[in-house]
């Protein structure tokens, strides 16, 4: 039967060792070309995007790579998904919704007035750009443009 | 009681229910906003009322850590707490940053990094706050008669829990990276070391209440948060799945995460058969209730339903939707809200001298809290496998999927005020117990 000794033994080993293993796969996937991150194109513009981004806690109604509050709509892709929905306008239809100053709210769901400038504005749609080529293993495509026609959904998209 | 200074403890459990009913009001800002009542749009949009509902959740679970530690530590250790101004002065400042942050939410002072909206400059006072609390807690302990495993893993997750709050500071220019850190934090404390804090309280409240050699109960502490880091840490992965980082994350989170029930399975078990095997009749059957409760609702809340959407699979559809939330609520009320509640009312007849524990109004409290929890689980399951198929799968626009499933709101707000009237009694009863006296000191347990 197992002695407390070796119950000790078990946890801090255990703990000891996946930690290290840890602490291993987090270099491995930042090191060379394991890294996935995009960071070659993290431009000023993207930075102070995320800035804005970070600043208004926009987490907190949206999620972005899939991290957030539910309460609006994923931003990741959401430049492909309006040029798509707005005939190649996207970019222009978001930075209208940053500036506005009265309250945007499609089906009446409330999104905050920001009233950002057009600096402001075009900042974070080149951070939501940025954040479209990242290489998501597969979730870009799930919320992305390339979505099917379904029965329910016919006529609406 | 058997120590004075263990006094302190109640001071840091009241702060706890104030801002859980806190939490709880903004919770319901946020319900009713969902079935388009947001007449309060103005003052408290989503995003605040998002930001305070989650920070007040962590910030009464540590007050309610706190407490625990500062009830469990004087007893396990035999000594007086190092000392008890200073444990005030630790109260007064946490109580006085949560409420700066709270307050600056409002007024769109903030850092909008999910869980970890504090910004960085009252980061600082967390810390200070921390190290404080965490000086009084282990200078008790090594200057204590004895150090038992119970106190040391307590101190141990207590100890971590600060360490790892770091990571979360460092500044990124990459959403990737700094949401690959952030989740060092949020992950690492809820699926790591806290779950040391709830094993030590959770084996405490079992010695006590069971009369179960501690021995025994230790070794099986060990084995328990054992099992946690070994699948927790590597666990982590399954954040990491789809935000930017390498597939080798979809391999070791998928196992990984696959074996996280597996800790939850062995507390639950452990739990029930050192009830079973106990043959002291704690009179408190209440504190009894909400520690077997504990350890059973953690394991479908955190380990089954975590495991449910942690499958890179599943994962890839369900990964930011309301299925998130779903397993969010009924974990973190079955692993941290239960066992604080658990150690609460434990502990309150012995810091009162007030037997109150064979009252209707606790067990009423008790199942209506969580019949409204596991109601508004479902809700946020039925919702969110909604959202999931049509939104995700069948690609229809994100908000005329959540027109169609917000009637699975007015369900989670119906069991919302079930769970809320639950809370209520409890903080009745936790009211009615009047405030802690040195005439309680004597009471033999």
């Amino acid at each position: 039967m197992l002695s407390k000794k070796q119950a000790r033994a078990f946890f801090l080993g255990g703990t000891l060792v996946t930690f290290l293993i840890f602490i291993g796969l987090t270099v491995y996937s930042f090191m060379g070309e394991n890294d996935q991150t995009n960071k070659e194109k993290l431009t000023d513009s993207v930075v102070r995007g995320k800035e804005i981004w970070e600043s208004n806690n926009c987490m907190g109604c949206h999620t972005l790579l899939g991290e957030g509050a539910y309460y609006a709509p994923e931003l990741t892709k959401v430049v492909d998904r309006m040029n798509f929905k707005y005939d190649g306008n996207g970019e222009n239809v978001i930075k209208s919704i940053l500036m506005s100053e009265g309250p945007w709210q499609p089906n009446g769901r409330k999104m905050v007035a920001y009233g950002m400038t057009e600096a402001e504005a075009s900042d974070v749609v080149d951070f939501f750009k940025w954040i479209g080529e990242i290489d998501l293993n597969g979730f870009g495509e799930v919320v992305g443009v390339d979505r099917k026609i379904s029965p329910l959904s016919k006529g609406k998209n | 009681m058997k120590y004075k200074s263990q006094k302190v403890a109640y001071w840091f459990f009241a702060l706890s229910m104030l801002l859980l009913i806190l939490q709880i009001t903004y919770g319901f800002v946020m319900g009713f906003a969902r079935i388009g009542m947001d007449g309060l749009h103005e003052f408290i949009p989503f995003n605040t009322a998002r930001a305070v509902h989650t920070n007040l959740l962590v910030v009464w679970l540590l007050s309610g850590f706190m407490g625990a530690a500062y009830y469990i530590i004087p007893e396990e250790a035999q000594n007086e707490l190092a000392s008890v101004k200073l444990a005030y002065v630790q109260l007064i400042s946490l109580a006085v940053v949560g409420v700066v942050a709270v307050v600056g939410y409002h007024f769109n002072y903030w850092e909008g990094r999910k869980f970890l909206e504090i910004p960085r400059p009252l980061d600082y006072l967390v810390v200070v706050n921390v190290l404080l609390f965490l000086g009084i807690i282990l200078v008790t302990l090594f200057k204590g008669k004895r150090k038992t495993t119970t106190a040391l893993v307590l101190s141990m997750g207590l100890l971590f829990a600060a360490l790892l709050y770091l990571p979360g500071m460092i500044p990124f220019d990459s959403q990737v990276t700094d949401s690959f850190f952030r989740w060092w934090v949020v992950h690492l404390w809820v699926e790591g070391v806290w779950e040391l804090i709830m094993g030590g309280i959770l084996s405490f409240l079992l010695i006590k209440l069971t009369g179960v050699d501690r021995e025994v109960i230790e070794k099986w502490l060990y084995v328990i948060v054992g099992l946690t880091f070994l699948s927790g840490v590597l666990g982590t992965g399954h954040h990491y799945y789809y935000i930017g980082v390498n597939k080798i994350w979809l391999i070791v989170g998928g196992i990984f995460s696959a074996l996280e029930p597996l800790a939850f399975l062995a507390m639950a078990l452990f739990a029930v058969n050192m009830y079973r095997k106990g043959e002291k009749k704690h009179p408190n059957k209440i504190a009894l209730y909400w520690t077997l409760g504990s350890a059973i609702v953690s394991f479908v809340g955190a380990g089954l339903l975590g495991f449910a959407h942690t499958l890179p699979q599943t994962n890839l559809y369900t990964h930011g939707t309301l299925v998130t939330a779903m397993h969010g609520h009924l974990a973190f009320w079955g692993a941290y809200g239960m066992i604080v509640l658990a150690i609460i009312s434990y502990s309150l007849p012995n810091l009162t001298g007030r037997k109150l524990y064979d009252s209707s109004r606790g067990r009423m409290a008790f199942w209506m809290a969580n019949i409204g929890m596991v109601g508004m689980t479902v809700a946020f399951g039925v919702a969110g496998v909604a959202q999931v198929y049509l939104e995700r799968k069948f690609k229809m626009d994100f908000m005329e999927v959540q027109a169609e499933i917000s009637i699975h709101f007015v369900v989670l707000i119906l069991c919302a005020t079930l769970f809320a009237t639950g809370v209520v009694l409890y903080i009745i009863d936790f009211y009615k117990h009047g405030t802690p006296t040195d005439e309680a000191l004597e009471v033999k347990e």
